[in-house]
């Protein structure tokens, strides 16, 4: 796994909110392919780290290199190519409220493959919307669809541009088990059938054992313990253990 | 005898002094601290009116956004409006009557509604009641956008929420408003001329005429002017409150609350200027 390509590379990332700093000197890589889950307690700078990579958050200090290109120094029109590739579901899901289902599928459809034809752009809504399992929800408006639901709409918005990262933001908050399960599997489908490397943020340490290839714990804005879930599994760590109970 | 001791005396005295300079202190930054973060929200609110002229000139302009903007300011504030415009003419001529009819200048009743309309009420009370319906409607609506995180998942759509949110929200506010404004003005003039016909009896045309006889080109363009100002006003401030709003639910209905209050708060403020530099002329 180590002789693969690094697709983002993080370097002394850091990051404060006024007096308290959320991220102190974070380093770490994803690479090609594979499935890194970022643990944490809530408040130790998780969400803020891939909000920081597709610059939706402006960092302090350090590098994030995205495809080779440092994202906190590259123009607005660069950062947008950059973002072109990158998947980002949201804790919330996101969903365009003023926006049926179909719409919500359009919308960055759209904007960043222009050329596709009408055909081309039903094809592939039909083809997002079987993938996560909801092909009755088109003419839906996100009001109407369940919590679950909303997740899987947000997700299809997501892969519809094909992008090459996903990063998720605790895909699996708020979900009843069995759902949470459902979304777990459809993470490692999507990684299948896209080829994507995702970075998957969560404290849910059963959707981080059926998703991640790799898993970093962050801790007081520090990265605490790096390694393979079954790593994790056998820590005699307090704090890690405490995930597994 | 016991011994005098300044030091003994000194302390206390120290003590309070050192309490007092510590308090005007903490009271001195805590007031540089206020001028600093009112400096810094003149600042953000300037560069917000900047962005916004950089994105409605450059490429791509959301035209179909700014329609579908323009038929929701527009057509779905003309009942509200329809309403106040005519009650604002029929209530103003019923006021009035007695006063002149005591001058025995009832004639005049026709042009001087018409003028106090087109000048001054028609934009003002509109653009009051546009801030209050259009304005908390954007804060409202892109606050909750805000807070949802659906404005940051445009942006990593790389779509750029200014050009697509805030440039078609505010130009279709500065279109619509003046339009509203004129409409208002109109059919103030039907009430009053509804008004009039509650205890006398003049024809439309009459007066129609009447009314016009003493509006001239002065009165209409002035007034056409500061309601364009009056509608950018009301959507920059319902966008920049909404846009930047915090990111609890509770910044919602405070983004929402403060676009109506700040709004009409320079509604009036540009009216008084307006009416100065009218004045000058």
């Amino acid at each position: 796994m180590t002789n693969r390509k690094s697709v983002i590379e993080i370097e002394n990332l850091s990051k404060s909110f006024g007096n308290q700093m959320v991220l102190k000197n974070i380093s770490l890589k994803l690479l090609n392919g594979e499935n890194l889950a970022v643990l944490g307690k809530s408040g130790t700078g998780k969400s803020v780290l891939i909000k920081c990579i597709v610059g939706l958050l402006k960092s302090d200090g350090g590098t994030i290199n995205v495809f080779e290109k440092n994202v906190t120094s590259i123009s607005r029109q660069e950062l947008g190519e950059i973002r072109m590739k990158i998947g980002f579901l949201f804790q919330s899901g996101a969903l365009y409220d003023s926006m049926t289902v179909k719409q919500n599928l359009e919308f960055p459809l759209r904007r960043i493959k222009r050329d596709l034809s009408e055909i081309e752009i039903k094809e592939k809504i039909n083809e997002v919307l079987e993938q996560v399992g909801l092909a009755e929800a088109l003419d839906k408006m996100p009001s109407q669809l369940s919590g679950g639901m909303r997740k899987r709409i947000s997700l299809a918005r997501t892969i519809i541009v094909d992008p090459m990262i996903m990063l998720y933001d605790e895909p699996t908050t708020g979900l009843d088990p069995a759902t949470s399960d459902e979304i777990s599997t459809l993470i490692n489908d999507i990684q299948k059938r896209y080829k994507t490397s995702s970075i998957i943020i969560t404290h849910d340490i059963r959707c981080a054992q059926k998703t991640a290839d790799r898993v970093i714990m962050l801790n007081d804005g520090t990265v605490y313990q790096e390694g393979k879930i079954e790593d994790f599994e056998k820590s005699a760590d307090p704090l890690i253990k405490s995930f597994f109970i | 005898m016991k011994k005098f001791s300044p030091a003994i005396k000194l302390t206390p005295l120290l003590r309070d002094a050192t309490k007092v300079t510590l308090k005007i202190s903490e009271k001195a930054i805590a007031k540089k601290e206020q001028v600093s973060n009112f400096m810094t929200d003149i600042a953000d609110v300037f560069l917000f009116i900047l962005r916004i002229f950089k994105e409605t000139f450059s490429r791509n302009f959301e035209f179909r956004e700014f329609f579908y903007q323009c038929y929701k300011i527009g057509y779905k504030t003309l009942p509200l409006i329809s309403i106040t415009g005519a009650i604002m003419g029929l209530v103003l001529t019923i006021q009035s009557r007695p006063t002149l009819a005591n001058f025995g200048a009832v004639s005049l009743l026709p042009g001087m509604v018409a003028v106090s309309l087109i000048r001054e009420m028609g934009p003002v009370i509109t653009a009051l009641i546009c801030a209050g319906k259009i304005g908390s409607g954007m804060g409202a609506e892109l606050g909750s956008m805000r807070v949802t995180e659906q404005i940051d998942a445009m942006e990593v759509s790389s779509t750029n929420p200014m050009k697509f949110l805030v440039v078609p929200r505010v130009l279709a506010a500065t279109v619509m408003i003046p339009i509203l404004i004129l409409y208002a003005d109109a059919l103030g003039i039907l009430g009053s001329w509804a008004g009039a016909n509650i205890k006398g009896d003049v024809t439309f045309g009459l007066f129609f005429r009447q009314a016009f006889r003493y509006v001239d080109f002065v009165d209409f363009l002035p007034a056409v002017i500061k309601s364009v100002f009056f509608g950018a006003v009301i959507g920059i401030v319902g966008c920049y409150k909404g846009y930047n709003a915090g990111r609890g639910t509770e910044s919602v209905g405070v983004a929402a609350n403060s676009a109506v209050v700040i709004g009409s708060l320079l509604v009036i403020i540009m009216d008084m200027i307006a009416v100065q530099i009218t004045d000058m002329l």
